[in-house]
């Protein structure tokens, strides 16, 4: 990994450690935001992680840029990061999740691409060590991942009309757990009762980025009563590590 | 105290409650929002006296029509709507003091795509992540119904001015800087898009607006595998069709497309009015560039010079008579 700054717009700076998304790369995304966050650098409105870059918006002209950029040079050469590995995650997340019947319409898919069995994949999910790599798309909505190598499959070729809020999806070894019911391309495979965004609440985003994922296993009526019961987590848990 | 200050008469599609948008939400996935012709909010601002802009009614290239519930004056400004009240046509570019029960009915913009209606009234919706802006397509807020009451407080009553308004209605040049990922095109392609005579299109929304052109598409180089990446307001994206999109208000904050550059935000009125086949261009312009105009910006005070004391015409006052006697004495702050 060899990490790049560019501008991006007017008021923000991207470092970019790779093109494409890989273990690494989202290893150094994770160890990039701990050292600009401990780094406490002036002039920053915002940080944003995605998959393989992070962003630092900040507020100000030539100088504050010419001063940012040189921050993140300093803190990127002090890092070998040809040796990164993910940061201990500090929670966990354990989120009640259906794959039976209608709650997994593309499950046998999945494991058909996958080479799989059904049990496996369910298997494969229950047991992933996955770690929310950004939110986006929508708020609150956490890209997940990344899965082992044989889910590695490709978006469908026609979208899926909707998927309900709460789906869990899957594409190029991530899973995203929809906000809102969405049109898609990735397949789903499970249902959660968990709420990504809760805009009445006092904590409307539950995830950040880099909080470890697990997943347990629920019955289509567990899911139901959840969502009945109006609680946005839908019986997630939150343990810190 | 807030109370009811304006009722939806009529709502169209695409009426909602717009400010000048959220700061620091990109980590959790909700992009800037608010107005889509900010510069629209700060001549309304200018307008009514404040120094910075307040909440607006933002029309999306349809009219409608409102009842103002308490005496207040609003600011029209924005694509240039037909506002009248009754058979009193109200001047665009404007402040307007309403007597409570007045209904101001709004044609579609001739000319432009959004309007804006301003009241002097601090509207008093709910603010989600320290902004009023409704953001539909993320969950927050929600387009305006017919017989919805907005709350507020009421404002004292502003003298009537008039702005000559930032010229932004008719398309022209947009100016954007390069980025991460503008290296994915040829100069030959880079070279091709300078010179290129875009047209708005008519696909176009609060998340983006696609531009038309005659030509072979713009293809990015070796970009059918490149990761999603942060997005912001302003991007040039390239579809898989190579068809250009400027991310606007409402853009997702992560994508897989690749993107040429970011338009600066001082242009993107300019792109957000542009009605379906007015001319776009595109110029790349050096950070230097966008600093000193950035360093510059557009605001309630350097507008100042372009205000003026609102005289009515009397060609425009349909009935002088009953108007006056309606109105009682007429003191020339009055519209």
């Amino acid at each position: 990994m060899s990490p790049e700054i560019y501008t991006l717009g007017h008021d923000a700076l991207l470092i970019r450690f790779a093109r494409e998304a890989s273990e690494t790369a989202t290893a150094c995304v994770q160890v990039m935001l701990r050292l600009i966050d401990e780094a406490d650098l002036p002039h920053v409105t915002e940080i944003a992680p995605a998959l393989a870059s992070v962003m630092l918006r900040f507020q100000g002209g030539t100088n504050v840029r010419s001063l940012l950029h040189q921050h993140l040079s300093d803190l990127i050469g002090k890092t070998d990061w040809s040796t990164v590995g993910a940061p201990t995650a500090k929670r966990r997340w354990i989120i009640p999740v259906c794959f039976d019947g209608d709650a997994a319409p593309h499950l046998a898919e999945v494991a058909q691409i996958a080479g799989k069995s059904e049990a496996a994949i369910i298997h494969d999910l229950e047991n992933a060590d996955v770690r929310v790599l950004a939110l986006g798309f929508a708020p609150g909505q956490p890209y997940i991942g990344l899965l082992p190598q044989e889910w590695d499959m490709p978006r469908t070729s026609t979208l899926t009309a909707e998927v309900p809020a709460g789906a869990l999806v899957t594409a190029v070894r991530q899973l995203v757990l929809f906000a809102n019911p969405s049109p898609t391309g990735w397949r789903q495979i499970g249902m959660s009762a968990f709420k990504p965004f809760a805009p009445e609440t006092d904590t409307p985003i539950l995830l950040r980025a880099g909080d470890a994922m697990q997943f347990s296993r629920a019955s289509a009526d567990d899911i139901a009563r959840l969502q009945a019961s109006g609680d946005p987590k839908g019986g997630a848990i939150c343990q810190s590590l | 105290m807030s109370v009811p200050i304006i009722e939806i008469i009529r709502a169209t599609v695409g009426l909602s409650i717009q400010d000048m948008g959220r700061t620091g939400t990109t980590a959790i996935g909700l992009s800037q929002g608010g107005a889509m012709d900010k510069i629209a909010l700060i001549e309304a601002a200018a307008l009514l006296g404040k120094s910075h802009p307040s909440p607006a009614i933002e029309f999306m290239g349809v009219g409608g029509s409102l009842r103002v519930l308490c005496d207040m004056t609003v600011a029209l400004t924005g694509g240039e709507m037909r506002a009248k009240i009754g058979d009193r046509r109200l001047q665009w570019n404007a402040t307007h003091t309403l007597n409570s029960g007045d209904i101001i009915e709004l044609s579609a913009p001739k000319s432009g795509v959004y309007g804006y209606v301003t009241p002097h009234a601090e509207l008093a919706t709910p603010r989600v992540f320290d902004s009023r802006s409704s953001h539909v397509s993320a969950g927050v807020g929600h387009w305006l119904q017919s017989g919805e009451i907005i709350n507020g407080t009421p404002a004292p009553l502003a003298r009537s001015m008039k702005i000559r308004a930032i010229d932004r209605l008719g398309g022209g040049t947009v100016r954007y800087l390069a980025g991460p990922q503008t290296d994915l095109f040829s100069d030959a392609d880079l070279d091709r898009f300078h010179a290129t005579q875009f047209r708005a299109s008519h696909i176009a929304n609060r998340r983006g607006v696609k531009v038309d052109f005659d030509g072979a598409p713009f293809t990015p180089q070796n970009a059918h595998s490149i990761v999603s990446d942060i997005i912001v307001t302003g991007d040039i994206q390239m579809t898989g069709d190579g068809e250009p999109y400027v991310l606007m208000s409402e853009c997702q904050t992560m994508g897989g497309y690749p993107r040429i550059g970011t338009v600066i935000p001082a242009d993107l009125p300019l792109l957000a009015q542009a009605k379906a086949g007015t001319p776009i261009r595109f110029e790349q312009i050096t950070l230097g560039q966008a600093d000193t105009i950035m360093a510059d910006p557009i605001s309630a005070a350097t507008l100042s010079t372009r205000l003026s004391t609102l005289v009515r015409d009397p060609a425009e006052i349909s009935d002088l008579v009953s108007y006056q006697l309606i109105s009682g004495a007429i003191t020339g702050y009055e519209d």
